[in-house]
C-alpha cells in the first residue's frame, strides 16, 4: 500500500513537473472557470456567456469556459474573492468592470486594486446614458440641468449603485453643470434603476446604453444624452453630453473584459493574450452581441493596461471630494 | 398527438388570413398547435421532467436550473429555447415540493411553507398523499396564474409598477407581522427566531451604501446566501437527530405508507377550496410585485389560510390545507411574475432576469416588440407554460408513488443521504466552500435552538425580509428627503394607507388570538387546579 502511494506521488510529481518544464504548452488541460461578480441574468453575466461560448473550439482555448457567479455589494464580493482566494493557476479567470472596481478600490474598504489583477483582453464598452420616462416634460440635458438649477437637490435620478459607472456619470454631470441633484442608488442593478424611472418613482436616471436602447424601443423611456466621447452606433440620433455643452469624457463608460489574478504564470498569460481577443472576434459571437443590443469593443492587454491607468487617475481626482 | 397537431394546424391556417378569434386576448389559441410539433413537444417533455428532477435537488433553485439550461438554447430557435426554459421554470418550482415534503429540505424559498405541514404528513405515512395534493394544487394555481398572464397583462403591468420603495417597505413589514404566527408553539419564540433571521440578514456588505457589517470571516463578506441557509437550517438538525436515533435504536421505526388513490387527492383539493382559493389569489397578487414575489408568496398564503380556517389549530400537524395553500401559491406566482418582463422588459425576479438573457440571445426584445413582431415566440412560450403545468402534474403524480420507497430507507442511511445532498447543494450555489461552512454552522446552531422549541421557518422569513425592508427604506428615504419629506412619502397615498391598514389588522389579529388563547389556558389551568384540590 505504502509503495503504491509513493509510486502515485512520484507519478503525480512527474506530471506536474513536465507541465511546468514545457512552459504550459498544454494549457488548458481542463475546463476553465470565469468568475462574474454580478448575478445570473445581468448584463455582464449575459455578455460573458456569449463571448465565451466558442472557447471550446480548437482555434480558441480548446476547452470550454464555465461561468461562475459571485454577486454581492456591487461586485465587491466577487473581486475580493478574486484578489484573495482565487488560485492563480490560469484556470480561474475573472470578468472586470471598469470603472466599478477601480472606483471601489479608491474609495477603500476592499482588498483589491488595479494592481491585484492582470488584464487579458476587453470585449465590450457600454456607455452610460441619461433617461427619463416617456411622458416626462424634459426633452434635453439642458431641460434637466435647468430644473436642477431651479430646484437644487430636488431632482431625483436613479442608477445601479454607488461607485459604479452610473454613479461616476452622475458625479461628472453634477460637476460639469455645477448643480446639486439627488442620486438614488438601486440595490437591484441597472434593471431596478430602470424600473424606478419607468414607474415614475424618480424623475430620471443614468443607465446602461444597452438596456436603455431596449426600453426606448419599447416606448417606455426617452434617452437624452450619451456619456461618451462620440455618438453610439446603436443610437445615432442621441447627442453626447459634450455636444450639449457639458465637459464630460468617457470615464463612466462601462468597459467589460477578462482578467486573471496577479501571480498567474507568464506563460499562461501569454497564451491567453494570444487567443482570447481572437475568440471575441468570432462571427457568431459578434452576431449574438449585436442582436442583444450589446456594443462590442475589443482591446488588447496593452490597451487595457493603459486604459486602467488612465481611469485610475481621472477617478482619483473625481472621487477626491467624497 | 397527430390529430391534435392536425386540429391546430387548421387554426393556424386561419391566423395567416388575419382572422382573429375574438380579438387579441384569444390570440394565444392560434398558436396552440405550435406546442405540439414533435420537436417542441419533445422539448417541453425534457424541460418538465428535467425541471422536476432539478427542482427536487436541494440547492438547485429555479433560477439556477434555468441558468443551467441557457447554453442549450443557443443552438435552438427562439420559440424552442423558450419552451425549454418555460417548462423548466414551471416544474422546478413544483419539484421543490418533493424534497420539502420527503426530506424537509425546501428546494427554494418558495417551498418553505410546504415543509410545515407536508413533512409532518410524510412522517405520519401520508407522504404520497402530501405529494399528490401538492402537485394537483400546483397545477390548478399555476394554470390560473398563466391565464392571468394571458388575459390581464396590460392591467397587471400597471399594478406591478405601482409598487414603489415605500410600498415594498410596508409589504416587507406585513411579512414581519406574520413571523410570530408561523411558529405554532409560541408567538414569543417565533418572534425571537425572526429577529435572529433579521440580524443574520445584515451580515456582509450592505447592498446600497457598501458598508461592511459583522464580517468576521471572508466566507460571509457577501452576506448569508438564502439557499445554503435554508438547507442548513432545515436539513442539518434532522441529520443530527437521525444519527442520534440510529445509534440508540437499531430497530428503525418503520413508517407504513398509506396508499392514496389519485382521485381521492383531487377530491380533497376540491373540498379544501378555501385554502386553494386563498393560495392561488395570494400567489398571483404577490408574484406580480417585482423583487418580492416568489420568495414570500408561499409563506403569506400559508399564514392567511391558517387565519381564515376554522381548523387553524390543525396547521403544522400535517394538515392538508397547509400543503394546498402553499403549493397553489408558489405556482400561481409563476405566470404573473413574468408580466413586468414580457410587457416592460423589466425582470421582476432573478429567474425572469435569466429568461431575459434567453430572449436577448435570439435578438428578441421583450415589450411591445415581442408581442407585435414575434407573436409566435411569445404565445408559444406562454402556451408551453400552460401545458407544462399539466404535464408537470402528471409526472408529479407518478413521482408521488415513489414516496413509499423513500420512507422505507432506514434512519442511518437517510441521514447520510440528506447530509450528502446538503453539502452538494450548498456548495453548488456558487462553487464556494464558504457557503458550506455557513450552511453547517447555521444548521448546528439551529439544532440547539430547536431543542429549546424554536423553529426554522420564522428565522428564514426574517433572513428574506430583512434586506427587502432595509433597502426599500433607505431608497425611499433618499427619495423622500429630496422631495416631499419622510412622513408624506411613507404615510400618504392609497396604496401606502391600505398596506398600513393590513399591517395593523394583522398585528391586532395576532394579539387577539394570543389573548384568547391565554384566557383558555388559564381557565384550563384553573379547572386542573380545582380537580387537583
Amino acid at each position: 500500500m505504502k509503495n503504491l502511494l509513493a509510486g502515485a506521488a512520484i507519478a503525480l510529481m512527474g506530471l506536474t513537473g513536465t507541465a511546468y518544464a514545457d512552459g504550459h504548452a498544454n494549457y488548458p488541460e481542463r475546463p476553465v472557470m470565469l468568475m462574474v461578480s454580478y448575478g445570473a441574468g445581468g448584463a455582464t453575466d449575459f455578455q460573458a456567456r456569449i463571448v465565451t461560448m466558442t472557447a471550446g473550439n480548437e482555434d480558441a482555448l480548446g476547452m470550454p469556459i464555465a461561468i461562475i457567479n459571485k454577486p454581492g455589494a456591487g461586485g465587491r464580493v466577487g473581486w475580493n474573492w478574486m484578489a484573495t482566494q482565487a488560485e492563480s493557476d490560469g484556470y480561474t479567470l475573472g470578468a472586470y468592470n471598469v470603472p466599478h472596481f477601480i472606483a471601489q478600490s479608491i474609495k477603500g474598504g476592499v482588498e483589491y486594486s488595479a494592481d491585484s489583477f492582470e488584464p487579458i483582453a476587453n470585449w465590450g464598452a457600454d456607455p452610460a446614458v441619461f433617461v427619463v420616462a416617456a411622458d416626462s416634460e424634459m426633452n434635453s440635458m439642458t431641460d434637466v440641468v435647468d430644473f436642477a438649477k431651479a430646484n437644487p437637490g430636488k431632482l431625483t435620478f436613479s442608477g445601479a449603485g454607488l461607485f459604479v459607472g452610473h454613479h461616476i456619470a452622475a458625479l461628472q454631470l453634477e460637476k460639469a453643470a455645477g448643480v446639486k441633484m439627488a442620486y438614488i442608488p438601486s440595490n437591484k442593478g441597472g434593471a431596478g434603476a430602470m424600473k424606478s424611472v419607468i414607474a415614475g418613482e424618480v424623475m430620471g436616471g443614468v443607465n446602461n446604453l444597452s438596456d436603455a436602447f431596449r426600453a426606448a424601443a419599447a416606448g417606455n423611456v426617452k434617452i437624452l444624452g450619451v456619456f461618451d466621447l462620440e455618438r453610439n452606433d446603436f443610437l445615432p440620433d442621441v447627442p453626447t453630453l459634450k455636444e450639449q455643452g457639458f465637459d464630460i469624457d468617457n470615464a463612466s463608460v462601462n468597459f467589460r473584459g477578462v482578467m486573471v489574478p496577479k501571480g498567474t504564470p507568464q506563460g499562461i498569460i501569454e497564451k491567453l493574450v494570444a487567443t482570447v481577443p481572437a475568440m471575441f472576434e468570432n462571427g457568431r459571437v459578434a452576431g449574438k452581441m449585436k442582436a442583444g443590443g450589446s456594443p462590442m469593443h475589443i482591446m488588447t492587454r496593452d490597451e487595457v493596461l493603459e486604459m486602467w491607468a488612465a481611469r485610475e487617475e481621472t477617478l482619483k481626482e473625481l472621487l477626491a471630494g467624497l | 398527438m397527430k390529430t391534435f397537431a392536425k386540429l391546430f394546424s387548421l387554426i393556424s391556417v386561419k391566423r395567416q388570413h388575419g382572422c382573429a378569434m375574438g380579438g387579441k386576448r384569444l390570440e394565444f389559441l392560434l398558436y396552440f398547435g405550435d406546442v405540439f410539433t414533435p420537436v417542441n413537444f419533445g422539448l417541453l417533455l425534457i424541460g418538465t421532467i428535467g425541471g422536476l428532477i432539478l427542482g427536487a435537488t436541494p440547492g438547485l433553485s429555479p433560477t439556477m436550473a434555468v441558468a443551467l439550461l441557457i447554453p442549450f438554447t443557443f443552438k435552438l430557435e427562439a420559440a424552442q429555447g423558450l419552451i425549454l426554459l418555460g417548462a423548466a421554470y414551471t416544474s422546478t418550482v413544483a419539484g421543490g415540493a418533493v424534497s420539502a415534503i420527503l426530506l424537509k429540505i425546501p428546494g427554494a424559498p418558495a417551498n418553505i411553507a410546504t415543509t410545515l405541514d407536508g413533512h409532518t404528513m410524510a412522517q405520519k405515512g401520508e407522504g404520497a398523499k402530501a405529494l399528490q395534493l401538492s402537485f394537483v394544487s400546483s397545477a390548478i394555481g399555476g394554470v390560473f396564474g398563466v391565464m392571468l398572464l394571458i388575459f390581464l397583462t396590460p392591467v397587471l403591468a400597471k399594478w406591478a409598477l405601482a409598487f414603489g420603495p415605500s410600498h415594498l417597505f410596508w409589504l416587507a413589514i406585513l411579512g414581519v407581522t406574520i413571523i410570530g404566527s408561523l411558529d405554532s408553539s409560541s408567538v414569543i419564540k417565533g418572534l425571537l427566531s425572526g429577529c435572529i433571521g433579521l440580524w443574520l440578514a445584515t451580515i456582509g456588505f450592505d447592498d446600497i451604501m457598501g458598508a461592511q457589517r459583522f464580517i468576521f470571516h471572508p466566507a460571509v463578506s457577501g452576506g448569508i446566501n438564502v439557499i445554503p441557509a435554508l438547507i442548513g437550517l432545515f436539513a442539518i438538525p434532522q441529520v443530527i437527530t437521525m444519527f442520534a436515533k440510529g445509534r440508540n435504536d437499531t430497530t428503525a421505526e418503520v413508517i407504513t405508507v398509506k396508499k392514496q388513490p389519485v382521485m381521492d387527492s383531487i377530491r380533497e383539493v376540491i373540498k379544501r377550496r378555501r385554502a386553494l382559493g386563498i393560495g392561488t389569489a395570494i400567489g398571483s397578487v404577490i408574484g406580480l410585485i417585482p423583487g418580492v414575489g416568489g420568495q414570500i408568496a408561499g409563506l403569506v398564503a400559508y399564514d392567511q389560510s391558517k387565519k381564515f380556517s376554522p381548523e387553524r389549530e390543525k396547521f403544522g400537524t400535517g394538515h392538508s390545507e397547509g400543503v394546498i395553500a402553499a403549493e397553489a401559491a408558489n405556482n400561481a406566482m409563476v405566470g404573473p411574475s413574468l408580466v413586468p418582463l414580457l410587457t416592460l422588459s423589466i425582470p421582476g425576479s432573478p429567474t425572469a432576469a435569466v429568461l431575459l438573457g434567453g430572449l436577448l440571445i435570439h435578438g428578441i426584445f421583450p415589450g411591445s416588440d415581442l408581442f407585435d413582431n414575434h407573436p409566435d415566440v411569445a404565445w408559444t412560450f406562454i402556451n408551453s407554460m400552460l401545458i407544462g403545468q399539466i404535464l408537470m402534474c402528471i409526472f408529479g403524480l407518478y413521482v408521488a408513488g415513489l414516496a413509499a420507497s423513500v420512507a422505507r430507507v432506514p434512519h442511518s442511511v437517510m441521514a447520510a443521504i440528506v447530509l450528502g445532498l446538503a453539502l452538494f447543494g450548498s456548495y453548488s450555489v456558487q462553487n464556494s466552500m464558504g457557503d458550506v461552512y455557513v450552511m453547517a454552522s447555521l444548521g448546528i446552531g439551529m439544532y440547539f435552538l430547536e431543542r429549546f422549541g424554536f423553529s426554522a421557518a420564522p428565522l428564514v422569513l426574517g433572513l428574506i425580509l430583512g434586506p427587502i425592508a432595509e433597502a426599500n427604506f433607505v431608497q425611499g428615504s433618499m427619495i423622500a428627503n429630496a422631495t416631499s419629506g419622510l412622513g408624506p412619502y411613507f404615510l400618504t397615498g392609497t396604496l401606502n394607507l391600505t398596506l398600513i391598514a393590513v399591517v395593523l389588522a394583522s398585528i391586532a389579529y395576532s394579539v387577539w388570538m394570543e389573548l384568547r388563547q391565554a384566557r383558555y389556558t388559564t381557565k384550563d389551568d384553573a379547572v386542573h387546579k380545582e380537580e387537583a384540590l
